[in-house]
Parts: structure tokens; sequence; C-alpha cells
């Protein structure tokens, strides 16, 4: 009972996590209809940026985040203005290709640059910190990932629910050419999901180094749950991505364990659960 | 206020437009009409930068502004509401009337909404309402007020009355005279001929592409050979 309390706790803490990096996948997908494969390599992006900001700077990775979200900001601004900002209206395949091609190319860039070693930054401040609640241990590093996530979701989610920009950018998404009837210039509403969805994946590398290390293949894992909270949360859906990343960390966590070897699979056949039994996921419209 | 000159306009080659030219003078009621494919929508699109057009020029206060972007065109105050209304049917009534003022000033954005309000009061009951759930008529209201919120220069219709009820069409012609008395200039699309060249100062006929009647709307309407020919009266 213990042990499925303390995994519960586990999988909401990292659920938050997923969360986050979803936000991005799922504002991309929503407005612009583009899969973006190259998601993941942008949280490892974050996670490289944090780690040379302490092994250069000294910095521990939660004084980093901001410095690892303006940059994977900036990157998917070149992400964007650079490649799939050129194949926009073309064939949903050209799409593929390009974000794809980015995937391929951030990550061999990554291995030529830093060779495929793990980077980690040892003992980072959060570390230190540790409570335990009854029978419940919950280690700090989980805990300012969680809070973290929890707080830069909610802000991407209250930037799009709550602003005027916000609400440009869902016009945009919607109804591009109703969007540029009222003045709003859907391709800078695009550009902005791009800077948005590197915010968060920044934001979410630097937060990830308090407990893992960063590689080139660093983001696949958790851009591969992302994926599944995508689904799960209505393709296109903040709030519903939110609520699934939480969903899919608990469900990660107590098949975890039971059955260590079968996190993933875990994952992967909620998400198949999900497709077949409700296509349009949690709180998606389609 | 707007010059068209030798509009051609084709889709993937198959040809839309062949050389229109239209004129609506500042504080003028224009109305296009014809048949179904006439190429009523298309003009309203190429003039609003929905379209590009192959050849000729759209001239829009004293600027040429054919190929610019729709976003700067509707941004100079040429503004359209277009056919089958293109609500954000998941936004909120006010949600998609304030899209409308995006480019003004809150203040501005403010005062044109209680304006807004005043023309349509069901709008202000269901300001919290997803536009998506509402009724084609109360759909088009929102249209119409969308686009009264940037406070166009000029204001383009494209079938305000299509699809909706006669209760709802006689208070969608209510407003357009009322915005027209307070000066908007406007080029109206409209199957509802016995409306549209009522409201309307002048009139273009347009068919299979191609002007081939204009003047005062009440020559129009009461010259039997529109009557029979073209609007099939
Ligand atoms: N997206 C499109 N692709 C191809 N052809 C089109 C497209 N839109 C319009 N057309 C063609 O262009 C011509 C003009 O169409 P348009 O919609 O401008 O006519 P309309 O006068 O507005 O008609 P309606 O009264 O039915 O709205 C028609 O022959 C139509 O079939
Ligand atoms: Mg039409």
């Amino acid at each position: 009972m213990t042990d499925l309390l303390q995994s519960v706790v586990n999988g909401l803490l990292i659920g938050a996590v997923f969360a986050l990096v979803a936000v991005g996948l799922t504002l991309i997908y929503g407005v612009m209809d583009v899969i973006n494969f190259a998601h993941g390599e942008m949280v490892m992006l974050g996670m490289y940026t944090s780690f040379f900001a302490w092994s250069l700077l000294g910095l521990d990775p939660l004084l980093s985040i901001p410095l690892a979200g303006v940059s994977i900001a900036l990157t998917g601004a070149l992400m964007y203005f650079g490649a799939v900002g050129r194949v926009l209206g073309r064939s949903p395949l050209a799409q593929v290709i390009v974000t794809f091609g980015l995937q391929v190319f951030l990550r061999g860039l990554a291995q030529f640059l830093w060779t495929p070693n793990t980077r980690t930054v040892p003992r980072p401040w959060a570390a230190g910190l540790r409570w335990e609640i009854g029978p419940v241990v919950i280690g700090g590093p989980q805990v300012i990932m969680a809070v973290g996530a929890l707080l830069a979701t909610g802000a991407v989610a209250y930037f799009m629910n709550r602003t005027r920009l916000g609400g440009a950018v869902r016009a945009a998404g919607e109804d591009p050419a109703a969007a540029s009837l009222m003045g709003i210039d859907p391709r800078k509403m695009y550009a902005l999901c791009w800077v948005i969805a590197g915010l968060a994946t920044g934001v979410a590398g630097a937060l990830l180094m308090n407990s893992y290390s960063a590689s080139p293949t660093a983001g696949v894992s958790f851009v591969l749950m992302a994926f599944v909270v995508v689904a799960f949360g209505g393709f296109g859906s903040i709030t519903g991505a939110a609520l699934a990343g939480l969903l899919v960390g608990v469900a990660q966590g107590v098949v975890g364990l039971y059955a260590p070897s079968y996190t993933l699979a875990a994952a992967l056949a909620l998400y198949l659960v999900v497709v077949l039994v409700r296509p349009q996921g949690l709180l998606g419209t389609r | 206020m707007l010059t068209v000159r030798d509009l051609h306009v084709d889709y993937a080659g198959v040809v839309a437009l062949r050389g229109v030219d239209l004129r609506v003078g500042a504080g003028e009621l224009v109305a296009l009409v014809g048949a179904n494919g006439a190429g009523k929508s298309t003009l309203l699109a190429a003039v609003s930068g929905l379209h590009r057009p192959v050849r000729g020029t759209v001239t829009f206060l004293d600027e040429d502004v054919s190929g610019l972007p729709a976003y700067r065109i509707a941004r100079r105050g040429a503004v359209l509401v277009p056919e089958g209304r293109r609500l954000f049917g998941h936004q909120t009534v006010v949600q998609n009337l304030l899209l409308g003022g995006y480019h003004r000033t809150a203040a501005e954005r403010e005062a044109e909404l209680a304006r807004v309000y005043e023309l349509f009061p069901v709008l202000a009951e269901r300001s919290g309402q997803r536009a998506g759930t509402l009724s084609g008529g109360e759909q088009q209201m929102v249209a119409l007020g969308r686009a009264l919120m940037s406070r166009p220069k000029l204001l383009m219709l494209d079938e305000p009355s299509l699809g909706i009820s006669p209760k709802f069409t006689k208070m969608i012609f209510e407003v357009l005279a009322e915005i027209r008395r307070a000066g908007t200039t406007m080029l109206l699309v409209e199957q509802n001929l016995r409306a549209a060249l009522e409201l309307a100062d002048r009139a273009y006929v347009l068919q299979t592409g191609e002007v081939v009647m204009s003047g005062p709307a009440d020559e129009l309407a009461a010259s039997d050979e529109v009557r029979r020919s073209y609007l099939g009266l």
C-alpha cells in the first residue's frame, strides 16, 4: 500500500514534466497541424544548455532555467523561419520530412559537438532537499521539477486561454484566412507557437538536469511520453495535455511498481486504448 | 475609395473573373449581384487579399493594394464579412468580437463593443457562449459585429442573408441601413435583390466573371432586362 502510494506520488511528479513537454507539441499541432518530430531534441538542447551553464558558469540548473528557456525559444524561432515555415501549405509529408530531418540533424549535431557521452550536473541544489510525509518520501529534485513544470504549463495555458495574443494564436489555428481578415498575420502566430514551444522545452530541459543526464538522445523517452500525452489529452488541447500528463505519469509509476520493464509499454498501451476508444482524447474537439 | 481595374482571377487555371472594373466612392453603398458562380465572392476575396489576382489592380484609398496579404489590407480598413461567416467557433461571442478589434486600443475596443451590443442586444446576452453553438442568424450578427469592431472604412459583405430566417435578414438589413447612415462605405453581395437594390446607391451585375451591367440601383431594379435575364425575377 505504501509502495503504491509512493509510486502514485512519483508518477504525479514526473507526469508534470510530461505535461510541460507535451504542451509545445500539442500547441504546434493544434495551431498549425504540424507534428514536430524534433520536439525531443529541443528538450535535449535545453538540457545541454543547462549543463553548460553549470560547467562553464557554475550555475545551478534552477538558475539556468531562464537561459535555457530563452535559448531554446530562439532555437524554435530559427527552426520555424529556417525550415518549417518554408513548407507551410505543402503536403503533410513535406512537413513530416522537415521536422524529422531537424530531429536527425539536431541529434547528429549534438553528437558531433558534445560526443555521445552523458553529462550530469553533480549535486544540484535541489538534491539536498528531501521530505517525508508519513510513509512517502519525496526527493527535492522531483518536487522542484514538478513545481517548475506545473508553473510553466500553467503559464502557457494562461497565455493561450486568457490573453488577447493567445486568442489571436487560437484564431489563426482555427481559421487562418478569417484571422487574416481581422488583421492578424497567421505566420507570425505560427512563429510564436515555435517560440512558446521552445520556451517550454528549454525550461523542461533545465528542470530535468536536476535529476537526469544530458545526451544526444536524452529527449527521446520524454517526447515518447509526450506523444502519448498529446493524444490522450486531445490533440491541440493544452488543458487536456496538462491533465493527461499527470495521468500518464501515474500510470507509468504504478506499472513501474509491478513490472518495471513495462513502463513504456504501458504508456503506449494507454495510447492505443485512447486512440481506439476516444480518438479525440480527453478534452479534444476533433 | 475603392477602384478595381481590369481584374483577372483564376483558380488553378479555371477563370473566375475576366477583366472586372468597379468603383466604390466614399460613403456609397454599392451592390454586386449576379447568379450563382458569377464570381461575386471571388471579387471580394481578391479585393480583400485572400486571393491573388492574375492581372489588374485594386486601389484602396489611393494606394495600390493588389497582391498585399489579407492581413495588411484589413489593417488599412477594407474589411470583409466572408461567405459562410467564418467565425472562430471554439471561442466565445465576445472573444470573436474582440478579435475583430485586434489592432485597436483597449479603449477603442471597449467603445466599439458597446456600440455593437447596442446594434445587436442579443449578442450581449450571449457574450459568453461559444460562437459555434449559435443559430445561423446570430452567427451572422457576430460576423457583422466582428467586422464593425475595427471601424472599417470599407465594409464588404458576402451574402449576409444566406441561410438565415427572414426575421434575422430584416434585422441585418436594418443594421446595414444604420451603419450606412453613420457614413460607412459598403460593397454588398446579396442574393436578396429587392433588399439589396433598395438599400444600394449603385449596383453592378456580374455574369460569368464579367460586369454586364451597372448603374444606379433604382434604375437597375426597374429595368425589365435586368429583372428577366440576370436577376431571375
Ligand atoms: N476554391 C475554388 N476552386 C476552384 N474554383 C472555384 C473556387 N471558388 C470558386 N470557384 C469557381 O469560380 C467561379 C466563381 O465563383 P464565386 O464563388 O466567386 O461565385 P459567386 O458569384 O460568389 O457564387 P455564389 O452566389 O454561389 O456564392 C465559379 O465558377 C466557381 O465554380
Ligand atoms: Mg459567393
